[in-house]
Order: structure tokens, then sequence, then C-alpha cells
């Protein structure tokens, strides 16, 4: 069980993951996407309860450019409910999930928002960070200043591409982890790990102290075992996500957590 | 040309380098997954060296001339121009092979995928004139070629797909989202980030992330440069208007070089149901900021035009500059004001165009006496052939007899 007495206020989304990593543990971080189901916010609470750090949860985008097919049918499922951003994280600010949460969207939804007022939306959620991955370094400064200054922590990613001297510059600037990408693609599962998976994070621990957690393409619990013998943590995504869309329901949510969880040990 | 430009007016141009950021003012940038970053910077500085390599541009020069038909010509329209009461000179891409100024494009990328040592390249496609144009690149210099195209176009073109195929390429129909040109897009790149090791991404248009809004004007640039020079031989000045349609922006990006630095008023041209330049909304999509059709909340809406190749809910970058600086105008026209164009066209000059340029000529029309004075001299860059229209065009036209 996640460590309680680091409570999920703004900004705490790193100091949650590091005492847990300090403590031996590894990280598990899964993701749903927000209002795909009618009862997403009953599932956050049941993963939250079998075994997660904590979850990322996704903004639904129009255009997600680096979603595969299961998270882009995620976003479907949730269009078709004709949600709003803001009334999908009202949701979320009463969900009491006592773990940090990160949402996960494009940049355009944050840019229309407005950086400052997009910040203050989700301190207002609860929401702790945000993974923006069209987000570049090197377009990061006007977002990255104001979820600075309202106390939102943004993860920044590394991929296999990643040269060395940008994995260190990266590192630098990211807040809350370092999300690893262990193969080239979008997200999914896959049958088995890619030979990248060890090198992106030997790469990210080389040069940064930041809980290093890997995603994209971990679809079972022997693959996050097997990424966690390097990395820090894991993300898990789209296995999850097919479950939810399967209509497993919070209880089928919890149960794979909890799979996971044990796989990675407590 | 320098790497280290950062300023937008390098070289004296209002069309000049945008720098490292791939800047164009506030529009631009560079927005992609850091899985595309190295490739993006691998692309520029590829690109970059390819620009100022004499022996690359002396290459694809050859190629453009003998194998694509450059450089082709400008036709003065007597009778259509007299009607209107302007001088009407058409530059006459629908001339070029594969029948529209996607090639100049497809040529220059593919010259470049080998030059980068990579043996395949994907595009994405909305009319199917810039998938044939990859198709046709890559059968001549022996690349692999896989084409997206959204699910409702592929049906509207169905004869494109079936050239493509022709010609070696794979065609996957995208049944995400809108099943248009966004769509076909997104699955671009989704599969250019699994396979950036041996692909290029073969973008069609002035958009996405930088470099591809400066390379593929560059690339088009060729259609500005002679468009120029024949509109001096015939009219002994640079014309009074130029006028070209706008989807992403290619051929009007392409022909406004000619003519950015002269005192030609500069017109881009949109569907009337896909106007980002002027209904449009700064954000960001497809890797780059500029005008886009979007919610209050940011989503992208869906263009709707009769034209494929116009059914792109933004704009380049760059046009979104030239419009904020007021160096360039957008306006739109009607799916009816383009069936007119489309048929005067035809009837009084004998050439059947595609429908996008038709948008362009339709602005003409409705403003010839207007805001185009009598006697003004008109250029419109003709960006493709109607041949693939042509069916459609019958639909429409007995569509509207029966309304």
């Amino acid at each position: 069980m996640p460590d309680t007495s680091v409570t999920a206020r703004p900004g705490g989304l790193e100091a949650a993951l590091r005492a847990r990593r300090d403590g031996g543990a590894k990280l598990l971080i899964p993701y749903v996407m927000a209002g795909m189901t009618d009862d997403w916010i009953e599932v956050l609470q049941a993963i939250a309860s079998a075994g997660a750090d904590a979850i990322e949860v996704g903004l639904p985008f129009s255009d997600p450019m680096i979603d595969g097919p299961v998270v882009q049918a995620a976003g479907l499922a949730a269009f078709e409910r004709h949600p709003t951003i803001q009334g999908l994280l009202d949701q979320l600010a009463i969900a009491e999930l006592g773990i940090p949460v990160a949402v996960m969207t494009y940049y355009n939804l944050v840019f229309r928002f407005g950086h400052r007022r997009f910040a203050a939306s989700l301190v207002a959620a609860g929401v702790s960070a945000a993974i923006v991955p069209d987000l570049p370094l090197e377009e990061l400064d006007p977002w990255a200043a104001a979820a600075d200054a309202g106390g939102i922590e943004t993860v920044l990613m590394v991929a296999p591409s990643t040269p060395p001297a940008r994995v260190a510059a990266i590192a630098t600037r990211s807040r809350g982890f370092l999300y690893a990408i262990t193969r080239m693609g979008v997200t999914g599962e896959r049958a088995a790990l890619g030979d990248a998976a060890a090198g992106v994070v030997e790469r990210a621990r080389a040069v940064s102290d930041l809980p290093i957690c890997a995603g994209i393409g971990i679809s079972t619990p022997e693959q996050a075992r097997e990424v966690c013998e390097v990395a820090d943590g894991v993300v898990v995504g789209s296995a999850l996500v097919r479950r939810l869309l399967d209509g497993v329901g919070p209880e089928g949510a919890a149960e794979f957590v909890g799979e996971l969880r044990g796989a990675l040990g407590g | 040309m320098s790497g280290e430009a950062t300023n937008h007016m390098a070289g004296g141009s209002v069309m000049g380098d945008p720098g490292p950021n791939g800047r164009f003012g506030e529009f631009g940038g560079r927005f992609v997954p850091e899985s595309l970053f190295p490739a993006c910077l691998e692309l520029e500085e590829a690109f970059r060296s390819a620009w100022a390599d004499p022996a690359f541009r002396a290459r694809l020069d050859g190629l453009l001339a003998r194998f694509g038909g450059r450089p082709t010509p400008v036709t003065e329209c007597q009778r259509l121009g007299e009607r209107l009461g302007i001088r009407l000179l058409l530059k006459r891409e629908d001339l070029a092979h594969t029948g529209s100024h996607k090639l100049n494009n497809v040529v220059g990328q593919a010259l470049l995928t080998q030059r980068m040592g990579k043996h395949r390249m994907i595009a994405e496609t909305g009319a199917g004139q810039h998938g044939v144009a990859a198709a046709t690149a890559s059968a001549l210099l022996g690349l692999d070629c896989t084409v997206f195209m959204g699910e409702v176009d592929t049906e509207r073109q169905a004869l494109n797909v079936f050239r493509m195929e022709l010609l070696g390429a794979e065609v996957k129909t995208v049944r995400t989202g809108s099943r248009t040109l966004k769509d076909a897009v997104n699955e671009a790149l989704r599969e250019w980030v699994a396979t950036v090791d041996d692909t290029h991404y073969c973008l069609g248009s002035v958009m996405g992330p930088h470099p591809f809004p400066y390379m593929v004007r560059e690339l088009q640039r060729v259609v500005g440069t002679e468009a120029h020079a024949q509109s001096l031989e015939i009219l002994g000045a640079v014309p009074d208007v130029v006028v070209a349609c706008v989807g992403g922006g290619s051929n009007a990006a392409g022909t406004f070089t000619g003519f950015v630095d002269t005192d030609a008023r500069l017109v881009g041209v949109e569907a009337a149901g896909g106007a980002a330049a002027t209904n449009g909304i700064p954000g960001i999509l497809h890797g780059m900021r500029s005008r886009l059709l979007q919610d209050e909340e940011g989503q992208i809406r869906e263009a709707e035009s009769i034209s494929a190749g116009l059914d792109y809910p933004g704009i380049g970058p760059e046009h979104a500059h030239l419009g904020a600086i007021g160096r360039a105008e957008y306006a739109r026209a009607t799916d009816d004001e383009v069936l007119d164009a489309f048929s005067v066209l035809a009837q009084t000059e004998g050439i059947i165009a595609a429908l996008e340029p038709c948008h362009a000529l339709a602005w003409v029309i409705a403003e010839a006496g207007r805001s185009i004075q009598a006697g003004s001299t008109v250029l419109v860059t003709l960006s493709g052939r109607g041949d693939k229209d042509v069916a459609q065009v019958r639909d429409l036209l007995a569509e509207r007899a029966a309304r």
C-alpha cells in the first residue's frame, strides 16, 4: 500500500514517489482516460486502494498524436459522453484519492485554457502534476513558468532516441519523476519489452536522481517486474484501459492493479 | 544559407529563414513528442546542408526539368480576362508531372530521404495529389512508400488510391477521428514515431513541426521564382494581385516567395468550410503553432468542403504570420462559387482545373471590378488539374440542378 503519510497535495508527486522509492518499493502508476466510463472516478478510487502510488489521468483531446489504438478508443468513449475538460477536472476535485494525480494531455488544451488558468484549474482539482507529451524542452518555458508558480510539477519524457546530453537537460527540468519511454512508437501493449528499455533508463539514471518510471508498451505484471529491474517504477496504460473498455469496472481494474503490485512487491 | 540565422528577415526577405526554432513571428515551432525531436533536428540539418549543396540543387533541378516538366508555363486567359475586365494569368502547375505542384516537394524530399540513408517514405494525403506525387517520387528513386489517407477521402478519391497502388505504394486507410486529412496526418506521425530509424515522413504541405513549413516552402519556391520571371516577360511588370488557394498552403507559399518582396497584393483563398486563416484561433496541432479551427476548450473542429485537399482545420504557420503582419490577406470561397469557377474556366479557356485552385479563381471572379479594379493584372496559381474531380463535379452539378 502507498505510504499514506505523504498526502496528495499539489507539488506532492515527487515527494511521494521519492519517499516510496527510498523506502525500497517499486513505483506503480496506472493510467486511466478521464470520462471514458460513467464510473471512472470509482475506477480511480479502486486503483488507489489497490496499490497504485500515483495515477496518470488522461484528459481527452481530439488529435492525440502519441496515443495508440486502445487509448484513442478510450478518448472516443469519453467524447461520446460530451464532457468538458473543466467538468472532468471538477469530478476529479472531489474524488479523494489519497495518492497524487498527474494529468496527461496535449498542449493545445493547455494553450487554449491559458497557461496560468490551466495550472490553477489543476490545483483546484487537487492535481499534482502534468504530462504534456507534445511540449518538448525547447517550447516548455511559458507553461513551465506558470506551472512552477502554481505548484504543478511538469513531468518530462526521455526516449530511446534522446541523445545523452539532451537526457541530462531534460532530467534537470523534469519535476515529479522522469518518464522513460521504453520504445519508439505510440502507446499500446506489446508482447515483449524492447531492447531499448534498459538503455534509456540507464542513460537517465546516469544523470539524474529523480524517480525514473518507464512507460509505453508495458502490458503485463511480468513485463512490469522486468523493467523495474532497472527502473524505479512503471506507468501502465493500454493494458488497463483495454480492460476498462471491455467492461471490467472498478473491481476488475483493482484486481489488475493488484496483480501488478504483487509482481513489483509490496 | 546560414544555420545561425534567427531572424526571419534574414536575407532581407519577408519570407526568410525562420531560424533554428522555426519561428514565423509567434507561429511555427516544433511541438512534437520527445521521440520525434531528434528526427526533426536530423531532418533540419540534412535539409540545410542539402539546400546549400550545389550538387543536390542541380540533381533536384534536373529531375524537375526532365522528369517533372518544369518550367511550367504561364497562360494568359484572353476570354475570361476580357469578361472580368482584367488581365488574368494562370501559373500552370496542372501541367507538371502527376498533375500538380506537389511533385516539386516530393522529389526534393525523396532525394533528402536518400541523403539521410533512409529507404522508406511515408506520406499523408487528402485529395490524393500529394500521395500520388510521393508514390511517383518513391518509384523513381527506388524507395518504399506508404500513404495514409482518411476513409472519407479514399471513397471520394478512389481513382487516386488505385494510382498510388499502381505506382507501387501501399495505401493505408485511416478510420480514426473525422477520417480526413487531419487524421491521416495523425496516423502518419504515429507511424513515424515507430519507424523513424529507416523512414522519412514526407509531409505534403507547409505545416507540421519545424523544419517542414520552411523546407516545403523552399521546395515550392520554384513556382514563385518562375512565375515572377514569366510575369515580367508577359506583362513587363509584376502582377497587381497574386492569388493562390490555401489548405495547408504549399502552393500559395511557393507562389508568394516570388512576389512577397514586391508591391503585389498577395491573397490566399480558403474553403469557406475550412477557413482557418480567417476563422481560426491560435493553437497547437501537428507539431506547429498556427491558426486552427477549434472549440472553446481547444478541441480541434473538423473542416468541411467539397475539396478534399482543403479539408484541413489549420493553415501553415507562415501564412498565419503573413496574415498577422498584413503582408498577405486571406479570403474564402463557398462550394457554389467554386463550382461556378470550375465550369467557367473549362468553358472559356479549355482548362479543367482541380477544385482546390478553383477557390482562388472563384475569389478573383467575385472580386473583379470590386477590390480588384478594372484593368488590373492578376496571377492565379493553378495548382492542379481537375481530372480527379470530374466525377464529383458531375454529381454536384446534377445535385444543384435538382435543387
